[in-house]
């Protein structure tokens, strides 16, 4: 039964773990983006440290492997003066048969303050928050299809820097919506800060079941989704999808879906290009638009740390 | 023992007799309704002043976890919580570890099952070798060593020639094949129904054509063969709705759900329980509801518990990793009440769904209090609100979406064979 209770807020309605954008209101995400604001301006000073999380030891806990969410999470841990533990757990104790509650309990009691988890099964941040000791707070860097909050909390606050209001934007985002964790997150991120028209444009193979429910436009054609809009996400199309029954080739893919200049024209001549990385060259992006002048490619990596110094601040805060 | 049971409304679904009559027991029969039979002296009365009195139930799906999954469960303590349910009679599906393929693990379950003296238990054969989908099975042998009919549990069957050639052997003896429409290649890899709820949750889906594709191929092949099928487990309106056709169209098919898809939707999943997590997924809330309005109309004809037991190892996982599965059989009457007052059924009907209607599909005598009939019986408080969870439940599985709700409906007594089997302080 209190597995239908929001698991992310304490008593006083405040963020206690991150486990989803979904079920967030959006003052709380509106105060993850200002606080963030406050950070960009630190980790442009030369001594880009501030004493926030001293003493607190935040491990990061990744069943799966990640390279750049793992490195921002740890240097946005570092500029908060946190001691960072890394553990890719994929090649220790769970390869030895060690059930994840197992393992987060003998991290718990090395004093852990903060987990940074990242897994292979949708929901596993929330299996961890459960079980966990109620002082210490978890951050999904990333569950399965389910949630990558942090990413679209960074695509968020990109757009916000970029555009200013969100009230008066149409986003397309474009790619793998069926299997992709950011794309669940972004669209409850847009939906929850006011985005009027947000759409989605993919395959039918690459869509979810009933996805307009979570309140999107649903659109096969790139001409016509990307008509006049402001925002284009694209997400990353994994290896794995490219041929077989989802897809026939990655060749057609980028015929039909990949961002070129010329799709990319159909939308408002100060339209940004966001993509969560690492990126396809031409599968789902032409390097004329991935180095091209409305790409914010590389801002939103930038501004990643920013978002993820907040969250930590803010979670160690309440 | 002579036992006389007073002062009970006594209820037996079969001949729709709802009435406030005494009944006598001796020998293991049922001697008399109403009036006590000449010289009859109780050892024992219960006065049943305030409650049901009712066949003992029968259940088409309880896993004793017995051979191979001790762990989980074992017979006693499965057995014993069937008794604290009220169940009599009960079918046990063939995928135990190793599988019920072979007589002498048949006869070891029946053996075993019958020195406890509770529930009746009535294994149902494995259809193919191991479970495999390859072979089929000596369904001779396992018939004559006490097995009721053959299914393929929750195994994956792919091959829809050896599906044909199961079919057209069983229907050469009239054994019965009880089948649950999956289509294996269609759930590959799913874990929840293909709605908002995983699309939201990102879980691996289960489209309901999986159900649909392969009802429609099994409704074909017993057409083609005349076979006795019995459906497991029916989770999707549009599957109950197909075999409400069939049978308008004299398909003589019968069919199955189990208590949880009567109640509970994919909403249930809430933030990823693993309780949740059951084979067939849990559906929409309209799939919910075609699910009860069939059960009430008798397309679908039994409510079964689905019980399995699973181990707090192997639910304390990530949802797509967990093990399908959740004890049931103690909710089994809670749950069958709740549905059928809901449904605004007099309580006789509703009794049929876990009485003589899953009976009737076993083809066995049991399910009806009948004077000279064998005394199996339900006594239960219709009035007594219980709450789900470990201490209350008998099953050595705690794992169940209802842990936390009050149910009402309380079994008082079991008799077995006149036997007071089990009795609740």
């Amino acid at each position: 039964m209190f597995l239908n209770q929001n698991p992310q807020l304490n008593k006083n309605g405040e963020l206690h773990h991150l486990l989803s954008i979904d079920g967030l209101p959006a003052a709380i995400l509106q105060q993850i983006l200002d606080t963030a604001q406050s950070f960009v301006g630190v980790t442009e000073r030369e001594i880009k440290k501030v004493p926030l999380l001293r003493g607190k030891a935040i491990f990061n806990l990744f069943f799966e492997p990640s390279t750049r969410t793992r490195t921002t999470f740890e240097i946005a841990a570092k500029r908060l003066s946190a001691d960072v533990i890394n553990l890719a757990v994929n090649l220790s104790s769970h390869a030895k048969g060690e059930s994840i509650l197992d393992t987060v309990a003998n991290l718990a009691a090395m004093q852990a303050d903060m987990f940074v988890v990242r897994h292979a099964s949708s929901g596993a941040p929330h299996l961890i928050a459960r079980h966990v000791n109620p002082a210490i707070h978890v951050v999904n860097a990333g569950d399965g299809r389910h949630a990558h909050p942090t990413q679209a909390l960074l695509d968020v606050f990109t757009i916000r820097h970029y555009k200013k209001d969100f009230t008066n934007l149409r986003i397309a985002i474009v790619g793998d919506i069926l299997h992709s964790r950011v794309a669940r997150s972004q669209i409850h991120a847009l939906t929850t800060l006011g985005v009027p028209e947000i759409r989605v444009i993919a395959p039918r193979t690459l869509l979810p079941a009933l996805v307009e429910t979570l309140g999107v436009h649903v659109y096969h054609d790139m001409t016509k989704g990307l008509k006049n809009v402001d925002v284009v996400m694209m997400l990353r199309l994994q290896n794995e999808r490219m041929q077989g029954a989802f897809l026939p080739s990655a060749q057609e893919y980028f015929k039909f879906y990949g961002l070129t200049a010329d799709k990319l024209a159909l939308a408002k001549p100060n339209a940004i290009v966001l993509h969560p990385g690492p990126m396809n060259r031409g599968v789902e992006i032409d390097s004329d638009v991935a180095d091209g002048g409305q790409s914010v490619i590389l801002p939103q990596v930038t501004f990643g740390i920013a978002i993820r110094m907040a969250v930590m601040g803010i979670l160690a805060g309440n | 023992m002579k036992i006389h049971i007073k002062n009970g409304r006594l209820i037996d679904p079969a001949s729709g007799t709802d009435t406030q009559q005494d009944l006598f027991i001796g020998a293991g029969k049922i001697l008399a309704l109403g009036a006590a039979p000449a010289g009859f002296n109780a050892n024992r009365t219960i006065d049943a002043a305030g409650l049901t009195v009712c066949p003992g139930l029968v259940d088409l799906a309880v896993r004793l976890r017995e051979p191979g999954f001790e762990y989980m469960a074992t017979l006693e303590s499965e057995m014993g919580a069937a008794i604290a349910g009220g169940v009599t009679s009960l079918a046990c599906p063939p995928d135990t570890d190793p599988p019920l393929d072979e007589p002498g693990l048949v006869e070891m379950l029946k053996f075993r099952a019958k020195n406890l003296n509770q529930a009746r238990v009535y294994p149902v054969g494995a259809l193919t070798v191991g479970l495999k989908g390859e072979q089929l099975t000596e369904m001779g042998e396992l018939i004559d060593a006490g097995c009721v009919a053959f299914s393929h549990a929750d195994a994956p069957l792919t091959n829809t020639q050896l599906l044909l050639r199961a079919l057209q052997y069983a229907a050469t003896f009239d054994f019965a094949v009880w089948l649950r429409p999956q289509d294996a290649w269609l759930a590959r890899s799913g874990v929840a129904h293909d709605g908002q709820v995983a699309t939201r949750l990102g879980l691996p889906a289960i489209p309901v054509c999986a159900e649909t594709v392969a009802l429609e191929t099994i409704l074909l092949l017993v057409r083609e063969t005349g076979a006795r099928v019995h459906l497991c487990r029916l989770s999707s309106a549009q599957g109950v709705e197909m075999v409400r056709n069939a049978r308008q169209l004299g398909c003589n098919i019968s069919c199955d759900v189990a208590v949880h898809h009567a109640h509970l939707s994919e909403m249930d999943i809430g933030y990823f329980d693993p309780n949740c997590r059951l084979t067939p997924p849990l559906r929409s809330l309209r799939d919910r509801d075609a699910l009860r309005a069939a059960l009430a109309d008798g397309t679908v004809a039994a409510l079964c518990s689905d019980h399995a037991p699973v181990d707090d190892d192997a639910k304390q996982l990530p949802f797509d990793e967990a093990e399908a599965g959740a004890t049931a059989v103690e909710l089994l009457l809670p749950l069958a009440l709740k549905w059928s007052e809901e449904s605004q059924l007099p309580l006789a009907q509703g009794l049929a769904r876990i009485t003589c209607n899953p009976a009737h599909i076993l083809g066995i005598d049991a399910g009806r209090i009948v004077a000279g009939g064998s005394a199996d019986l339900c006594i239960f408080d219709p009035q007594r609100y219980w709450k789900v969870g470990p201490t209350t439940l008998n099953s050595q599985g705690k794992n169940t979406p209802l842990t936390g709700f009050e149910v009402k409906g309380k079994v008082c007594y079991t008799l077995i064979d006149g036997q007071i089997v089990y009795e609740s302080k």
